[in-house]
């Protein structure tokens, strides 16, 4: 049935409910992530940067700055590094914006076309681990200094609680207890975040928090933007939990971070 | 050596269709109508776990009648063929139209070449912007396909039901009084078929992204008994 202009396979070539092998079947050339010759790339690359994601009472909010670099220009002040990955998680990314974004379209088309072949949606281990062979993918370009790390957060309605994932370059899967922060600022938010989680809070503090660790990123890290108060420009943030995935709107992260200024994240006028 | 007898090629493709048409009329049958508020697929199928209307895309569902396991087929076929097109070109290059021509196409060769044809009838809905264009394709065993406008119905007692589905669909049904007609013309006379016996399906005309949905359990009971009121 090769004439066919459907896609049919014999039985021991059947990709499954795997959209990455059905890719490689029908369309091997739209596969991202096919390494070049092994020197790096001889110009600077687009760089997302800061993500955080915190695990709060009932769920888990994921957040970004709004920067992207390459080298010590700024690329783009409005670069969106959070999104929906299905109705029950979403995906941060770090690292080359280029294949990471390339990375999370793949990722939400592999859970959607799991879901309609199968009949019923991926575990939320399943799809922790889907990401996982997808960055894993990553690796030959991850060598030539296109890296990808997501973090990847989500609400497992089997455990009824949110859970959050973060990844390195080799495709390793990491569940974190709480919450994790990565890309260039990552540091200097997670050890905001780490001074003050704490057990039990709400949605709107799990938010608080995790823009008070975004803005405090951007005042030690210059690769993280922090509120632009000119051009109105803050964070993304969403928010993952019973009712599923939802991103703030606009004005309401403006409201709430406005609210926010002048706190210690700022440095105390150091 | 002994040498084949000849058959008339019109013997063997109404022996052919005559073996699908059998096949398919063995099954229940499914109405799909076009409303308001989407459009409403019903199928009387007892099972909870084989579906016989899933969802291929954002806006565009199926629905196949008679084997289950040639229109599953279909089914995943079609879904490949939708998500590797969204994937390559934009999510809205997915349409309706060219998903039909590939089903149709494959079940044309099926029925010339292979050894039996598909014994299945199968629809392409694709709910629009405004009901005026809203598609139905409904492609039948060897490849036909029919554009048809408003409702239409697949499976074995097919004929008997359109007659009746034609002269009851008004274009101003909303979802809740398209889901109890489907129920009631799928009867064909008999009582209304209850929740239990029911598969719905509902492509929403005013979601932005996955139009799909499933109608079931209390939501179905409810829908179904007002129209007892």
């Amino acid at each position: 049935m090769n004439e066919s202009p459907l896609p049919f396979f014999a039985t021991g070539d059947d990709p499954g409910a795997s959209f990455v092998d059905l890719l490689r079947r029908v369309a091997p050339d739209k596969v991202p992530g096919a390494a070049g010759a092994g020197a790096d790339a001889p110009f600077e690359v687009t760089h997302g940067t800061t993500i955080v994601a915190i695990r709060y009472e009932g769920g888990v909010v994921l957040a970004g700055d709004r920067r992207a670099t390459a080298g010590t220009l700024i690329a783009s002040r409005r670069i969106e590094k959070v999104f929906p990955a299905d109705d029950f998680s979403g995906v941060a990314i770090a690292g080359a914006a280029g294949p990471a974004v390339e990375l999370v379209k793949l990722f939400q088309v592999q859970l959607e076309h799991y879901e309609k072949i199968e009949g019923e949606p991926l575990s939320l281990e399943g799809k922790a681990n889907q990401l996982a062979g997808l960055v894993r993918a990553n690796l030959p370009a991850a060598m030539q200094g296109f890296v990808v790390v997501p973090l990847f957060a989500g609400y497992d309605d089997r455990r009824a609680r949110g859970r959050v994932f973060s990844y390195d370059a080799t495709g390793g899967k990491y569940e974190e207890a709480d919450f994790q922060a990565t890309g260039s600022g990552g540091i200097h938010a997670r050890n905001w975040i780490k001074s003050q989680w704490e057990e039990g809070m709400t949605r709107e503090a799990a938010v608080d928090l995790a823009l008070r660790a975004l803005f405090a990123a951007a005042d030690e890290d210059s690769a993280t933007g922090g509120p632009d108060l000119v051009r109105r420009i803050f964070p993304v943030v969403a928010t993952i939990d019973t009712e599923g995935y939802a991103a703030l709107g606009d004005d309401e992260v403006g409201t709430r971070a406005e609210a926010l200024l002048g706190g210690r994240e700022e440095g105390a006028g150091l | 050596m002994s040498m084949p007898f000849y058959v008339s090629p019109e013997q063997v493709m109404k022996d052919r269709a005559d073996y699908a048409r059998k096949g398919i009329a063995r099954g229940r049958s499914l109405v799909a109508l076009s409303t308001s508020d989407g459009i409403v697929i019903v199928a009387e199928n007892p099972s909870r776990t084989l579906y016989k209307i899933s969802e291929i895309y954002d806006r565009i569902a199926f629905a196949g009648v008679g084997k289950y396991n040639e229109f599953e087929m279909l089914r995943i076929a079609g879904v490949r063929q939708a998500d590797v097109k969204g994937y390559s070109f934009a999510r809205e290059d997915v349409n309706a139209r060219s998903l039909a021509n590939g089903y149709a196409q494959t079940l044309g060769q099926v029925f010339t070449h292979e050894m039996k044809p598909y014994e299945v009838e199968i629809l392409v809905a694709q709910v629009g912007e405004t009901q005026d264009t809203d598609e139905l394709f409904h492609i039948l065993y060897d490849g036909t396909v029919m554009d048809e406008q408003g409702c239409t119905v697949l499976g074995g007692q097919a004929e008997a039901i359109l007659e009746t589905a034609r002269e009851r669909y008004r274009a101003d049904l909303d979802r809740a009084g398209a889901i109890r007609l489907g129920a009631e013309l799928l009867a064909n006379d008999g009582d209304p078929l209850a929740a239990g016996q029911l598969e719905v399906a509902f492509l929403d005309r005013s979601r932005t992204r996955r139009a799909f949905q499933r109608v079931r359990g209390d939501d179905l009971a409810t829908i179904l008994s007002d129209a007892t009121d």
